[in-house]
């Protein structure tokens, strides 16, 4: 298989214009005629719903949340990046554009970027018309704050709560079309297949979580915005029902799955304390604005923060990187924290954190205004651990947080699979090795307001005339029977351990071996022990309940059963990667001083995978990067 | 620490439902009180009892999922906190914790302590937004908004629509969430153009589902996000108005 990115011609200033200037356009009165799929609700997907529901196509909208407003797009909290420049630092577009490609390191396909860089001041426009209640300043105009990787403060936000507001105004933006009746809504109602007919997305395969029913439906187009894959560690920062199964059956459908193993693993997250512990919470990277990150100079020191004097700390992103501190962007702050614990500075009773103290802070601007500044997120540690960041440093560790690997897509957005577009972290498009903070809702608000409701409507004017795949084809009958088969297998099995534990020992294995540092020999080890984990899975899971009504046992053991399948191809992907760039660390590659080393010449280059079937090798096809604004270099924030 | 938990069951929509009692023993005082909902479900799994259905996804208290009364109060015994940020430190050994779900005209049963918060979404999508069509939007900065003016439109947009105000209200009422959701459009420039359509159409479509505010006040004292019940009186006076503006609107067209 040849990849074409269909990348417009032209200057990169220029590409996008040209492309709408080029694009076929569908009239505003053959717009009902054509009915899309969207799959997902968070910022891309609600957002995408909307903007063409409201352009006047028939949206069918799909989620498994009992609302649109529960996707985990919600739980973002630092903000959004836009190349406004409102404080006269010298940002542009060509900046954000730089910035991304760079803290992508080097990974990215330089014309998506440019785009998304290009439209994300729309995205500000939009967001404060629909009302997002944006931090201000006292003069009435919108405030900015600095975020890892940057130099300029270009992020807006609204609290810690930015994810919340940006969601909910695609939420409402979503609800106003529901209300007006030109996009379906389906709510508690699970994609568990795409029907592929004559080589192009004819439509999904649904469950409706409430009643077990199985349902097809079918559109002339089909965009999935289902989000990330972190889930795959089983402890991550993602919600509970985060998962890749839609991404993972149109990949076993014939969509290729591009760089599985760029994973991020965010620096500023609440260690875990306990076995018991069903997720990792996120303290913002908002945070690093003015606290700084710090472990005691002697491994194995047993004394509390406050009696450590000042000259016997290792501040160490500070010390390492002079000029971004500690707003170095996450993998290199992600690697740091690791380095420190691997040599047991460790703090807090597992040893496995490191302190983020904002007593400078305080001393320097006083309480109210850190209160003013971070006061929920202040309020949502103290509640999980006890303490009071006020008074003594928090306690902070990495966890797998986003996913920059996803669905191979084109400068359109559409995967292999004609008709089947991905959109937000559910593609791989933007962000290479590396997710710059504040950027992912700045991604799926592009995708979903401008970027998909042109780049469709292209697809879909070729197309004037034609009808959808009816859903009485043999194709969607024989998708809905599998559906049926594989819910019926894992209710039958019976088993004696329950779906929570397999995922736990899938976590393991993943955290361990494919997660801050991957070795050839743990990524090989873990090849060898995921095979034998998921044949016991299906010989010995047990699911109780049946399929006629709310089964949510059933619902997470099918999300499990593609975790494995998918786990196996990142670390497949790891150990084909033999370099390091931003969150993919070959402990076999690195520079002197430990940082991250490319491999530009054998691995400049999106490695996209294709299923051959269970148990097959999977296929690898190359996109080749080209870079002809950005120069390749090694990442320095020193 | 040994609990005991009283916990509603209930197959589905049709069935009566009733409380069945499990032990919930060798619980840590760190975990989350989900967490050890989550264990209290393993071992059900494998003594074969069906685990119990409840809501919950990010486990951030952003995403207003869950959601269960704990001993009688929305969210347990915190104030300010959803369930799934009540941490165990706040129960002894030898505690009986009875859980139950919503209970709401509202809010139908779906099985377990999992409960249909849809209504929301009607009251919302009848107008319970700002009209504005992707890429039409002015520069940002066109319009300065006070800061305070700004601040007082975040306390209300902080709502995470959990239904814990419904679920405290002896009468089943909404007026919290319907006003909090108003509340936030409507104290913003951007929010005047739709403002009386919007305080008609949402407590017009609240009152479909919901029962009628009496001023308890139960509603605020059960929000994980401390909602203000003065936006219940910005609602009220509104909805008023609306009423008597809207007409004299209709009768202008006429």
């Amino acid at each position: 298989m040849q990849l074409d990115a269909k990348i417009p011609a032209g200057p990169i200033q220029d590409k996008w214009s040209n492309y709408r200037f080029d694009l076929k356009l569908v009239a505003p009165h053959n717009r009902r005629k054509f009915e899309v799929i969207v799959v997902g609700t968070g910022l891309a997907g609600a957002a995408a719903a909307a903007t063409m529901g409201a352009a006047g196509y028939h949206v069918k909208a799909f989620t498994y949340h009992d609302s649109t407003r529960r996707a985990h797009s919600i739980a973002a909290q630092g903000g959004i990046n836009a190349a406004k420049d409102y404080h006269g630092e010298g940002d542009s577009i060509y900046r954000l554009f730089y910035d991304t490609v760079k803290g992508g390191d080097y990974r990215s396909r330089e014309a998506n970027v440019y785009r998304l860089a290009e439209v994300s001041n729309a995205i500000i426009d939009q967001c404060v018309a629909q009302g997002v209640p944006f931090a201000r300043e006292y003069g009435g105009l919108l405030h900015n704050r600095s975020f890892g990787g940057a130099q300029v403060s270009r992020t807006f936000y609204a609290r810690g709560q930015t994810g919340q507001q940006l969601l909910l105004g695609s939420y409402q933006a979503l609800a106003k079309e529901v209300g007006a009746g030109t996009v379906e809504l389906h709510t508690h109602a699970e994609m568990l297949d795409l029907v592929v007919v004559d080589g192009r997305a004819a439509g999904i395969v649904v469950r409706d979580m409430e009643t077990g029913e199985i349902r097809t439906h079918s559109a002339h187009a089909v965009i999935l915005a289902t989000g990330g894959y972190s889930n795959a560690y089983y402890l991550s920062t993602n919600a509970m029902a985060c998962n890749g199964t839609a991404a993972w059956r149109a990949h076993r459908k014939g969509a290729l799955f591009a760089n599985p193993s760029f994973t991020q693993i965010h620096p500023t997250c609440i260690p875990a304390s306990d076995e018991s512990q069903s997720k990792l919470t996120l303290m913002s990277e908002s945070l690093r604005n003015d606290g700084r990150i710090w472990v005691s100079k002697a491994a194995g020191d047993g004394r509390a923060p406050g009696d450590i004097p000042e000259d016997e700390r290792d501040y160490y992103l500070e010390r390492r990187y002079p000029a971004f501190g500690n707003l170095t962007p996450r993998d290199v702050a992600s690697r740091a924290a690791k380095v420190v614990v691997d040599e047991g500075k460790g703090v807090g009773p597992l040893r496995n954190g490191v302190y983020l103290d904002f007593a400078e802070a305080i001393g320097r601007l006083g309480k109210d205004v850190i209160e003013a500044r971070y006061g929920n997120l202040f309020e949502m540690y103290e509640r999980i651990t006890g303490d009071d960041p006020y008074r003594t440093p928090m306690r902070i560790y990495p966890a797998p947080h986003y996913t920059m690997g996803g669905l191979w897509v084109d400068y359109d957005l559409m995967s292999t699979i004609p008709g089947l577009f991905v959109a937000g972290e559910a593609n791989f498009s933007d962000h290479g090795a590396n997710r710059l903070g504040a950027s992912a809702l700045m991604q799926g608000l592009a995708d979903g307001y401008f970027v998909l409701p042109y780049t469709v409507a292209g697809y879909l004017a070729g197309m004037l005339g034609e009808r959808p795949v009816p859903t009485d084809h043999p194709e969607f009958e024989k998708a809905a029977a599998e559906t049926r088969d594989r819910l019926a297998r894992l209710l039958a099995t019976n088993g004696s351990r329950t779906v929570d534990w397999f995922h736990r020992e899938l976590g393991k294995i993943m955290i361990e071996h494919c997660g801050m540092a991957r070795s050839e020999e743990g990524l090989r080890r873990a090849l060898a022990e995921i095979p034998p984990l998921r044949e016991e899975f299906h010989r010995d899971v047990r699911v109780l309940g049946d399929n006629e009504s709310l089964n949510q046992s059933l619902e997470k053991a099918g999300r499990v059963v593609d975790f494995f399948e998918l786990a196996e191809l990142m670390c497949r992907d790891a150990l084909y990667r033999e370099e390091s760039c931003g969150g993919h660390f070959r402990v076999e590659h690195q520079t002197p001083e430990g940082e991250a080393l490319r491999n530009d010449e054998d691995f400049s280059h999106v490695a996209a995978w294709g299923w051959e079937g269970e148990g097959a090798e999977p296929s690898l096809t190359k996109e080749e990067l080209e870079f002809e604004y950005v120069e390749l270099a090694q990442r320095s924030y020193k | 620490m040994d609990l005991t938990l009283r916990v509603w069951r209930q197959s589905g929509p049709g069935d009566k439902g009733r409380f069945e009692e499990y032990p919930a023993k060798g619980i840590d005082e760190h975990m989350s009180f989900l967490e050890m909902l989550d264990i209290v479900n393993e071992r059900l799994t494998l003594e074969g009892i069906e685990p119990i259905a409840f809501d919950h996804d990010c486990r951030e208290g952003i995403c207003g999922t869950c959601g269960v009364m704990v001993d009688g109060r929305p969210h347990g015994p915190w104030e300010g906190t959803a369930t799934c940020q009540l941490h165990m430190r706040a129960y002894s050994d030898g505690d009986t914790i009875t859980i139950e779900p919503w209970r709401a005209k509202g809010f139908p049963a779906i099985k377990d302590l999992v409960v249909d918060r849809r209504a929301f979404d009607r009251i919302i999508e009848s107008g319970g937004f700002i009209s504005v069509a992707a890429g039409s939007a002015p520069d940002a900065n066109n319009t300065p908004i006070p800061q305070e003016a700004a601040e007082f439109a975040m306390d209300a947009a902080a709502c995470i629509g959990c239904g814990a105000c419904v679920a405290a209200c002896p009468n089943g009422a909404a007026q919290l969430f319907v006003a909090a959701k108003y509340s936030h459009l409507s104290l913003l420039p951007q929010g005047q153009p739709e403002r009386w359509t919007r305080a008609e159409s949402m407590v017009d479509t609240m009152e479909l589902y919901f029962g009628s505010c009496s001023n308890h006040g139960e509603c605020e004292a059960a929000c994980p996000k401390n909602i203000s019940l003065d936006f219940i009186a910005l609602l009220n006076r509104d909805y008023l108005r609306s009423k008597w503006r809207n007409r004299r609107l209709a009768g202008q067209k006429g």
